[in-house]
């Protein structure tokens, strides 16, 4: 156990964790929420994505530790139910989604590559979606809504 | 936002007061039809109207379901219903599923019978009808009016020269106390005012901005962490475990070892986590595993229990006497679930009783398996369903909730067990790997006379039910047996036509002692399936067996079309004779201007890309739901590479609750398939599962080239509805092998067709 201070969705947490736990088990266990999830725990299908200095990193890999002093964005920390983001917005237009349970990695994911690279070309885009799965195949609606997005971004 | 439910607790914050609770929880058919869709008799009577809804005095109306969701929209239309069927707006429901504590036993959520349990005239549809003629009755005596000049709106009854009433005035926090009016009217379609619209899923902004409470979630207070440790090996054994090994874990409370079950618990989450990878478990190895090279060969010589589904007797004679007989054999491999989500439940097992928050489809069986597996009396077994990760059929989701059972006992705290892909990956109940033999004999004029059809499925445990907790992993490793094939020889059919896994196809007459309950028109039909034992748990997955069959079944129909160089449409066309197959078929050629030629297309070229379309149709399950589906593709010759343009699909599944949530169910469906088809399969070695990740099962990303979706929905008000989930799935394989064959004259007849898969095809056309 050692002291930890992180920074998530604008709010710094003082916390005393094992500095190897990984940072999801954090944002889940310690500060319980919801938008990261445990999807396969190897930083394989993207459930557990968070933004962090404006990245898309898989927290379920990544040790608590090395993120100090940076800050941790998620999926809840983008808007809220009353005022979603823009690309929150777009899905909820778009009704892109089924069980959900991916939605960390597919809006953070698409959301990063455009603030990124706000003209990113299609095939940019299925680059950068290429590691992320959806395994009720929402893909038409969710590539519709990041569309929209990408759309009204610019 | 820690939680602790209590069943007090629940009865006072749901609004309503309405389901007694016996001591006695007895499990008996309710409705005739007895099977694990159905709604069964427990300590929540189905035959009584409070047992699926109540009335608040301030109008809002609490629903109770044994049908829940999944991300299918299922909470969504079941509210929409309840609305419809009660005149009052949708936002003055509230439903509640799937709690042993308070809603009705129905069975499972599955095998596409949420919509025809609860939609059609019995169950939940028939509650809410009932209530409304019982409320617009109790108006009419309160205002003195004839029933029939009274008018409803958002709850309110009205009478047309003066007076109203609301329900909360006239019911409100009070029982109906009546049963379930088998007779009572369902409001008309053509009257809907919320049903058929496409009101967005509740759960949609929550979804979003990541709010949603999924059972991953779920925190009660004192909960400690578990991970288990399953046999590395196929049918491995524990020998011993060595629990010093983990004693240098901080905050490790209990090594579990049960039989063959092991576990851990740990404070934290990520303590478990590492106690389960280091812990020392001497495995006594398993017998091993057949070849995969050669299981479709083995799964055909294993002692099978058989069963002919239709036999006209002449098949032997009628192949004979054939101008041309054709044969041609299909192989479906073990697919995964492969939820998303690696499953997860919490357990409380206390010395008197339990509660369970299970991701299950079926809450009351749980609550039977966490009874056996605890030892705890039924009656103080509470299983809570909350929503975990897209399952698809029977994915970890019980097995995770046993998981939880038995280390919750084991350390007498509420214990989350969160699983790992690994270990649903290496033990979860797959979708059934599949051989079908298919034979046709053509008469002169170039019509089908006979279709004889023989399928394998390999099969072992399956859903746990009220009684076969060893039916999935946890169960068995704890010391219960899975259900197993006992061999049996065929007996000639009798009864009903049964294909309720689409074995028998759509194109024979499908009669038994005179009665045809098929959808084509060929006589001469012979339908024998084998069950063999399986050396991997399997379970349904979804559209299982239908898929496999299917598959066979109309790529064959292709295969025969190209014999005779008859279009494949016309072909279908000429030898369906259910209206509901023909206007589907017809609706999806249209709509993609299907041109009518025979297969494979004229000038093929043998090398680039070569481009393709083909159909495949089903009457889902033989009545519960019709589609068409046209899939363009295109092959890269050089690669293997198979690459889908566009799908149109035809859709009817009867009176349409939600347009948009039915489409994305089918463009879901589409796509889970168009993944299936082209890459999802389980892979071993002679001892264990080696698709273990992403990496080596693989799962269409959504980095992929999309194709586009046309979706033609055929809107049947008058008729019963049926299911819709998984009715678009179950013909994808099957359309795309056809446009391959189309575009290349190959027949890839295994799934997944894999690059190298439809190289040996194509090598293989000579």
């Amino acid at each position: 156990m050692a002291p930890i201070s992180l920074k998530v969705n604008g709010q710094v947490h003082r916390l005393d964790v094992d500095p190897e736990t990984p940072l999801l088990y954090v944002l889940s266990d310690e500060l319980q929420l919801r938008g990261p999830k445990f999807g396969c725990g190897i930083a394989q299908c993207g459930a557990c994505t968070v933004i962090i200095s404006g990245r898309a990193v898989r927290s379920c890999v990544m040790p608590v530790s090395t993120v100090q002093e940076q800050e941790v964005t998620t999926l809840e920390g983008l808007g809220t139910s009353d005022k979603p983001h823009a690309i929150q917005q777009a899905f909820i237009d778009e009704g892109a989604a089924q069980c959900g349970f991916c939605l960390s990695g597919v809006i953070l994911t698409a959301k990063s590559l455009l603030d990124e690279n706000p003209k990113a070309t299609e095939e940019q885009m299925h680059e950068a979606m290429s590691n992320v799965l959806c395994r009720c195949f929402t893909h038409m609606r969710m590539m519709r809504a990041i569309k929209r997005y990408q759309e009204k971004r610019a | 936002m820690k939680r602790e439910i209590s069943r007090r607790d629940f009865i006072k914050t749901s609004g309503a007061l309405v389901v007694s609770f016996s001591a006695s929880s007895l499990v008996e058919p309710f409705a005739i039809a007895q099977g694990p869709f159905d709604t069964h008799k427990s300590h929540v009577d189905p035959e009584k109207l409070d047992s699926w809804l109540a009335v608040a005095s301030d109008g809002t109306v609490t629903a109770y379901t044994g049908k829940c969701d999944f991300g299918q929209g299922m909470y969504t239309v079941q509210t929409q219903l309840v609305a419809e069927e009660l005149c009052v707006s949708f936002s003055s429901v509230k439903l509640i599923q799937c709690d042993t504590s308070v809603t009705p036993d129905q069975g499972t959520t599955s095998g596409s019978q949420s919509t025809p349990t609860n939609f059609n005239s019995r169950n939940l549809a028939q509650a809410a009808a009932t209530a409304r003629e019982t409320l617009i009755g109790m108006a009419a005596q309160k205002l003195g009016v004839p029933a029939d000049q009274l008018t409803i709106e958002n709850g309110v009854v009205s009478a047309k020269r003066g007076g109203r009433v609301s329900y909360g005035e006239l019911v409100g926090e009070r029982h109906f106390e009546i049963k379930v009016n088998s007779s009572a009217k369902r409001r008309s379609p053509s009257d809907w005012k919320v049903l058929g619209k496409s009101i967005p899923s509740t759960d949609r902004v929550a979804l979003m901005t990541g709010t949603f409470e999924f059972v991953h979630n779920i925190q009660v207070p004192g909960m400690v962490h578990g991970r288990v440790v399953r046999p590395p090996e196929i049918g491995a054994t524990v020998a011993s475990v060595d629990e010093k090994s983990v004693q240098h874990i901080p905050g490790l409370i209990k090594v579990v070892v049960r039989k063959n079950f092991v576990g851990v618990v740990a404070e934290k989450q990520w303590q478990a986590a590492q106690a389960a990878k280091d812990l020392k478990v001497d495995w006594k190895r398993g017998p091993g595993l057949p070849s995969q090279k050669d299981f479709y060969d083995y799964v055909r010589k294993q002692p099978s229990r058989d069963s002919m589904l239709v036999n006209s007797k002449d098949v032997d004679g009628k192949l004979k006497s054939a101008t041309q007989v054709l044969k041609a054999t299909y192989s479906h491999p073990y697919q995964a679930h492969g939820s998303i989500g690696s499953s997860c439940a919490v357990a409380d097992v206390q010395a008197d009783h339990a509660t369970v928050w299970s991701p299950t489809q079926s809450v009351y069986p749980t609550q039977h398996g966490v009874s056996a597996l605890t030892g705890l009396p039924l009656d103080s077994v509470r299983v809570i369903f909350v929503r975990g990760s897209g399952c698809y059929g029977l994915n970890a989701a019980d097995t995770v909730s046993f998981d939880a059972a038995l280390l919750s006992q084991a350390v007498h705290k509420p214990v989350r067990v969160q699983l790992t892909r690994h270990d649903e990956f290496i033990s979860e109940n797959y979708g059934s790997a599949c051989v079908i033999e298919q034979q046709a004999g053509i008469n002169a004029s170039g019509t089908i006379d006979v279709w004889d059809c023989e399928t394998w499925a390999a099969s072992l445990g399956g859903r746990p039910g009220y009684d076969k907790p060893g039916n999935v992993l946890t169960g068995m490793l704890a010391g219960f047996d899975p259900e197993t094939i006992t061999p049996r020889a065929a007996v000639e059919p009798t009864g009903e036509l049964r294909n309720g896994n689409n074995a028998v196809p759509s194109y024979v007459m499908g009669c038994i002692s005179g009665k045809c309950g098929g959808t084509g028109s060929v006589q001469s039909e012979r339908v024998l399936t084998h069950a063999v034992k399986s050396p991997f748990f399997t379970g349904p997955l979804r559209s299982p067996l239908r898929l496999q069959n299917t598959f066979a079944h109309e790529c064959f129909m292709d295969e025969i079309s190209a014999r005779v160089k008859a279009d494949p449409v016309a072909y279908r066309l000429q030898h369906l004779k259910e209206t509901r197959m023909i206007d589907v078929v017809k609706a999806a050629a249209r709509t993609a201007n299907w041109e009518a030629r025979p297969s494979p297309k004229d000038g093929l070229a043998r090398t680039a890309i070569a481009t393709g379309r083909g159909i495949a149709c089903v009457a889902y399950e033989g009545d519960n739901g019709y589609a068409a589906l046209v899939a363009e593709i295109e092959v890269d010759q050089a690669s293997g590479g198979v690459q889908a343009k566009r799908f149109v699909i035809a859709h009817d599944c009867g009176p349409i609750s939600n347009p948009d949530g039915l489409r994305n169910q089918i463009e879901g469906g589409i796509l889970q398939g168009m993944s299936r088809a082209l890459g999802e399969e389980i892979t071993w070695d002679d001892r264990k599962v080696t698709s273990i990740d992403w990496r080596s099962y693989h799962s269409l990303s959504l980095g992929i080239q999309l194709p586009t979706i046309d979706i033609v929905l055929i809107d049947r008000p008058t008729t019963e509805a049926t299911g819709a989930g998984e009715t678009a799935i179950t013909v994808v394989a099957a359309a795309i092998g056809n446009a391959i064959f189309d575009a290349t004259g190959a027949c890839v007849r295994e799934v997944p067709f894999t690059p190298d898969r439809v190289k040996a095809a194509l090598a293989a056309r000579g």
